[in-house]
């Protein structure tokens, strides 16, 4: 009897021995924003994952599969997202941590990613110092920096003065130091800056300060989603457009996916930005055609979809080229250097040196087309790298 | 100067719509806590619910601006008063403790049932087209919708004070305030005084809620991020009175509002500060009588 049992237990030992070897199981940590006031970011990035598993883009070796462990930050919350990020490589024995929509929460987990080698791909949060937080970062979405200091050299040859509303975190102060610094430079006039406590939803009192000062152009950042869209109806409600005021930034103001709930106050908006939905480029319209076949003609993805699309192609290509056998080394080598000559939004690659996205930005302006509000792209800034490494490094 | 005059006219218009909206949620919170001794911490369910309400009549049923308005404030007054009846009555003896930790349960309860129902995005009525836009006044272009909001809440507090002066409900309330136990004594019916008065705070509520939708963002967690400004309106301005909380509710509106002009980076601190120097120098509220 005794002999039966353990002849029997060394048989399932071998069996399961067997099963490991056969079938490769990459377990992959999601960290993102389900609930709260802004959970409509966190959905961008379910709805690109979901459709990027279901599509077959993810193109593994036979045996070799991603299993995705999702886990729910409510938003803003750093504390959170690091307790999330623990748990998610201890007890969950993650191999790959992703998502994350804001930079506090990407900030929190970072050095968890080092202690524990776990590489760490970014699918939104835009801060330009992320990627230097730890050397097992890699971002497939933007930087402030990126849109934000184009814009504002092209802004400064249409505009003599400005004034700079941004939201009080990392992305908001990147956004308002890039703005500030191409604009001034380029001959414009800051008249004044003003920054204002994420969530908000009322904009009324800072946008009232705004058009009392009489500025040329509204240069904002605001989180895109549902921010967004209270701020539009704001800069409407206050006329601030009939008082004369250009409103620019970059694209989270007039993310695609809220433009149906804006009406027409984005009419005229100039925006710098990586992603229009609008693009017409063939792998854009396929990408959104087949998100509006998967959610309904009424879903638009925006740039947060795109970041966790590329991301989890990233990821995916990473996982295929070690054949399912992730080394934390390995995969950020592979990483480095990552491209993807065909994303939705244009050619994008990461920097082998930063670790942080390589990208086409685009001027838009947001105009009816068809009856349609989009976001027209007018002008293209090729591989643009992220300046505030760029002037890092110099 | 004249950049100075015109920055304070701005802060005052958009203060007053603040502070009226606060004032009208508000106020039925005053009454609850004076006239039952009920620390009524739910109260800002009934203004949640006045919002999606409205929302719901107007996405769903069609339903014009005004009378969704009206219908709203009427449905959750009825349904305060199946809760009052229900659950609320049975607490009125019991500490203060049980009374917290009661609707603080409703609160969670509240928050739950409307994530089910609307989801965690914020939402709010649309507006008719003539409110939107804005109005030319001395010069100045101000929101419409601001300043129907400021024309309609000055209406309400008048038609409000004079029911409380002028009526005898208003009067059986003033004394059921002052003092219960001789109100009963004389004959006055305080059970079924407090559920009118209860409905009637809560129907205000409602009001405030809908209305403010633009200001103060509906979304599931709603009762427990403006429960703070509820209490340090009622609070600075006294309990249990109509004139106190309207003084409250102008100083944050205004004050808020001012801060975020004036001084964003540092958020509430000033409104929080100026609440605690208020409640040290006069512990009852500005307007409340001493204990």
């Amino acid at each position: 009897m005794k002999l039966r049992t353990s002849a029997l237990l060394a048989g399932a030992f071998a069996f399961a021995l067997a099963g490991a070897a056969a079938a490769q199981t990459v377990r992959v940590g999601l960290i993102n924003t389900y609930s709260g006031p802004m959970a409509s970011n966190g959905d961008q990035i379910e709805k690109a994952i979901n459709l990027f598993m279901k599509s077959g883009q993810c193109k593994l070796p036979p045996g070799v599969k991603i299993e995705i462990i999702k886990r729910d930050d409510t938003g803003i919350n750093p504390e959170t997202a690091k307790r999330l990020a623990q748990e998610l490589i201890v007890r969950e024995r993650v191999q790959i941590l992703t998502g994350v929509v804001w930079t506090p929460n990407a900030l929190a987990i970072a050095p968890l990613a080092t202690e524990a080698k776990v590489p760490f791909v970014i699918m939104n949060a835009g801060t330009a110092m992320i990627t230097t937080m730890s050397p097992y970062i890699a971002r497939t979405s933007f930087t402030l920096w990126q849109s934000s200091y184009p814009l504002g050299k092209w802004a400064s040859n249409k505009f003599k003065t400005a004034y700079v509303a941004v939201s009080d975190f990392g992305p908001g102060h990147d956004a308002q130091e890039a703005f500030t610094k191409s604009f001034t430079e380029g001959g414009g006039k800051i008249l004044g800056t003003v920054r204002m406590p994420p969530p908000t939803s009322d904009f009324a009192p800072f946008l009232q300060r705004v058009k009392d000062a009489k500025p040329e152009a509204l240069f904002v950042f605001v989180p895109a989603g549902k921010s967004a869209t209270a701020l539009m109806k704001g800069f409407g409600d206050l006329g601030l457009g009939q008082a004369g005021i250009k409103l620019i930034g970059p694209g989270d103001i007039v993310t695609d996916e809220e433009l149906p709930n804006m009406g027409d106050v984005p009419l005229g908006v100039i925006s710098m930005f990586h992603y229009s939905a609008a693009g017409d480029r063939p792998a854009n319209k396929m990408f959104v055609a087949s998100y509006q076949k998967e959610y309904g003609p009424k879903a638009w993805p925006n740039f947060i979809s795109v970041g966790a699309w590329d991301g989890m192609q990233a990821i995916c290509d990473v996982v295929a080229a070690q054949n399912g056998k992730v080394d934390p080394e390995k995969t950020m080598l592979l990483l480095r250097g990552w491209k993807n000559p065909n994303s939705p939004r244009g050619p994008i690659e990461i920097d082998p040196r930063t670790r942080d996205v390589v990208q086409n930005e685009y001027i838009r302006e947001t105009r009816k087309v068809d009856g349609v509000v989009k976001n027209v792209e007018l002008e293209t800034f090729p591989m643009v790298k992220d300046p505030w490494k760029e002037f890092a490094q110099k | 100067m004249d950049a100075f005059f015109s920055s304070l006219v701005s802060i005052a218009f958009h203060g007053l719509a603040y502070g009226m909206i606060l004032y009208a949620i508000s106020v039925g919170l005053s009454i609850t806590m004076g006239l039952m001794g009920f620390v009524n911490l739910a109260h800002g369910v009934f203004a949640m619910a006045g919002g999606y309400v409205m929302y719901t009549l107007m996405g769903d049923l069609g339903m014009a601006w005004l009378p969704a308005l009206a219908l709203a404030c009427v449905a959750v007054a009825a349904g305060s008063i199946v809760l009052e009846r229900l659950l609320y009555s049975r607490l009125y003896t019991a500490g203060e403790l049980e009374q917290v930790l009661f609707t603080i349960g409703l609160i969670f309860v509240a928050v739950a049932v409307a994530r089910i129902f609307y989801g965690n995005n914020p939402l709010a009525a649309p507006l008719p087209d003539l409110l939107k836009g804005q109005t030319e006044l001395a010069g100045r272009s101000f929101p419409t919708y601001r300043v129907m909001v400021i024309l309609a809440s000055a209406a309400l507090i008048v038609v409000l004070w004079l029911g409380l002066e002028r009526t005898r409900w208003g009067a059986m309330v003033r004394a059921a305030v002052d003092n219960r136990a001789m109100a009963q004594s004389v004959g006055i019916d305080t059970g079924k005084l407090f559920t009118l008065t209860f409905a009637l705070g809560s129907g205000l509520a409602a009001l405030g809620g809908a209305l403010g939708a633009d200001l103060m963002a509906m979304t599931p967690t709603y009762p427990f991020e403006q429960l703070v400004y509820f209490l340090i309106v009622v609070s600075l301005g006294g309990l249990g009175t109509l004139r106190g909380p309207f003084l409250g509710a102008l100083l944050i509106g205004i004050g808020d509002t001012a801060c975020k002009y004036w001084v964003p980076e540092f958020g509430a601190f000033f409104i929080y500060a100026a609440t605690m120097l208020v409640l040290l120098w006069r512990p009852q509220g500005l307007l409340g009588r001493a204990a």
